[in-house]
């Protein structure tokens, strides 16, 4: 039977060693990524098109899609993410309403992405073909959106609810509207928070992959319109990586990696520094 | 228009937004039951659940490999990533000091950002090639040679597990945190040591809270694709070791539908109900279970 006392110090020595254990995870992944990567990374590598199924040159047009992805990904989703939160902050009381929005909201945040991939497959890229012309940029965008949505809709909700009521009231007091409340004091008082969170979805969007597979097409060729197809950096590491294979093609998959792992740390920083000014103004 | 119409209509649209998360979900089930029960019908719901065979240019859909394949990567990676995940919450919860947990923190939050397919690549180069200089080092003599390739059970575990941490670290410091001051202060003024107050005191009165983190862990482990296909080696085998290649579910959908055609893509739609099914049990018992610890404390 060992003693109180060394029980204590077991125990405690195995909890620091976890902690620093997931310390150590992350920095072997991101710093074998950063190893492998950085040195393929070069002025020509982002300006250049891939050629040879992207075994050789660089990742440009992925780049774009990337960014067009994103970009539309948020601007389909944001308003909805946004007023689906004020809807839950200020207009509701708990009641069934919002009960069954709230299961609604939980239920899309775990339902996995390939699932996604196959109703976005049979909605988006099939059914509403006319539209969206097939596999799209718009097809995969309206697919990003409703995955990034619950995010969205959690993020902003708590931005909002840090608004003090005070601030309401005192609107209110004044005569003005509900909506002119929200619109003139609740919102621009949140804002910071809700910006976070949208910037956090970004990452999320950025990373997408598996159910893009299923929606946006893959073509390498520099998109010109939302109704083309076209292929993002994460899509583009996983088909050179899994698809090509060649010792060439990984080393271009680990500097696309590396790409994507820089971008997701500025957008991190980003938000972690509006969050932080937004903290310290807010209490 | 004046300003009374006016808010109605806003409201109105406000109102419409909440529920697109709603409509969405409902047009999920709609879409993959429409296009999969069919054949399902068709194969019979035994039969497919648990049939061996998968051979979809011969009309023979069974999904029995691909559903242990699942729980086999699923389970793997809860033992390697529950113990360090809830270990870790404990240490930031209460030993942590602040300049260590500034540290940490945001370590664990790019762990979570980074995209699935980085792990992917990761797991790929590094923990493949070295599983596979293990296996063939040491194990040369048990293992069949297609079991010496690095693609395994093991290796899609290993992945999985790093990137449900994220996931079991956050919720179960969460629960830990929630747990109210006075049991702590209770315990130890009782004469227990920290530890002991941690794992008499803290852990069963937040048990609730990391049992909701570790369901919400297995249905991220569950519904992962990228990573998986890229390390698991996607046979179609009913695994009989963890060295053995696997595919999951996801794998399933992922790898076929891009060439896939006729009955063909609606048994894949009907691989989707089966996880869609699978994920929504396991949703309704963390939420269950998060509302129990809520109650709680």
């Amino acid at each position: 039977m060992i003693s109180v006392k060394t029980s204590q110090k077991i125990a405690k020595t195995a909890l620091w060693i976890a902690g620093f254990s997931t310390v150590a995870i992350l920095i072997l992944v991101i710093g074998y990524v950063l190893f492998e990567g950085l040195h393929v990374l070069s002025w020509d590598f982002l300006t250049e098109n891939p050629r040879k199924m992207g075994s050789k040159g660089g990742i440009f047009p992925t780049i774009v899609a990337t960014i067009y992805f994103t970009a539309l990904t948020l601007l389909i989703a944001t308003p909805i993410g946004v007023g689906a939160a004020i809807f839950l902050t200020e207009y509701t009381r708990d009641g069934k309403v919002t009960r069954l929005i709230r299961f609604g909201t939980e239920a899309l945040a775990g339902i996995p992405s390939i699932v996604f991939g196959l109703f976005g497959f049979a909605f988006f890229v099939i059914l509403l073909e006319p539209v969206t012309h097939g596999w799209s940029l718009i097809s995969g965008a309206l697919t990003g959106a409703t995955m990034i949505l619950p995010t969205l809709v959690r993020t902003s909700e708590e931005a909002l609810k840090t608004v003090p009521v005070s601030y309401r009231e005192g609107s209110l007091a004044l005569g003005a509207t509900k909506w002119q409340t929200i619109q003139k004091v609740v919102l621009p008082s949140a804002l910071p928070g809700i910006i976070t969170g949208v910037i956090l979805s970004i990452g999320r969007v950025i990373g997408e992959t598996a159910a893009l597979m299923l929606t946006l097409g893959g073509s390498l060729r520099l998109p010109e319109s939302v109704f083309d197809p076209a292929r993002t950096m994460s899509m583009h590491l996983y088909l050179v990586a899994m698809e090509v294979g060649t010792k060439e093609a990984t080393e271009k998959a680990f500097g696309t990696a590396t790409v994507l792992i820089i971008t997701i740390f500025i957008i991190n920083s980003v938000a972690n520094q509006i969050l932080k000014r937004f903290i310290a103004k807010s209490s | 228009m004046d300003y009374k119409a006016k808010e109605k209509v806003y409201e109105k649209i406000l109102l419409i937004s909440a529920f697109i998360s709603v409509i969405t979900v409902v047009l999920i089930g709609g879409f993959i039951f429409t296009e999969g029960l069919p054949i399902i019908k068709k194969v019979g719901l035994i039969d497919f659940l648990l049939g061996k065979e998968w051979y979809p240019t011969k009309d023979v859909f069974g999904i029995l490999p691909m559903i242990v394949g699942t729980f086999a990567v699923t389970f793997g990676a809860l033992i390697l990533g529950v113990p360090l995940g809830v270990a870790t919450a404990i240490f930031l919860a209460e030993f942590a000091p602040p300049r260590v947990s500034k540290f940490v923190r945001p370590a664990v939050e790019l762990l979570a950002g980074i995209p699935s397919v980085v792990y992917g690549l990761f797991g790929m180069v590094i923990v493949n090639e070295l599983l596979m200089h293990i296996e063939r080092t040491y194990l040369a003599n048990i293992l069949r040679p297609e079991y010496q390739r690095g693609y395994s059970v093991l290796s899609a575990s290993i992945i999985l597990a790093i990137m449900i941490l994220p996931t079991v670290i956050n919720i179960s410091e969460d629960a830990i945190r929630s747990v109210p001051h006075e049991y702590k202060e209770a315990s130890l003024a009782l004469g227990a040591t920290d530890w002991q107050t941690i794992y008499k005191v803290i852990i069963p009165a937040a048990s609730s809270g990391i049992i909701a983190a570790v369901v919400l862990g297995m249905g991220r482990a569950l519904g992962e694709t990228m990573a998986v296909i890229m390390v698991a080696g996607n046979t179609v085998a009913i695994p009989d070791s963890i060295f053995a290649p696997v595919r999951t579910l996801t794998g399933n959908i992922a790898i076929e539908m891009g060439y896939a055609a006729g009955d063909h893509v609606k048994a894949l739609f009907a691989t989707g109900i089966v996880l869609f099914v699978i994920i929504m049990v396991l949703n309704t018992v963390a939420s269950f279970l998060g509302k129990r610890g809520a109650g709680q404390s």
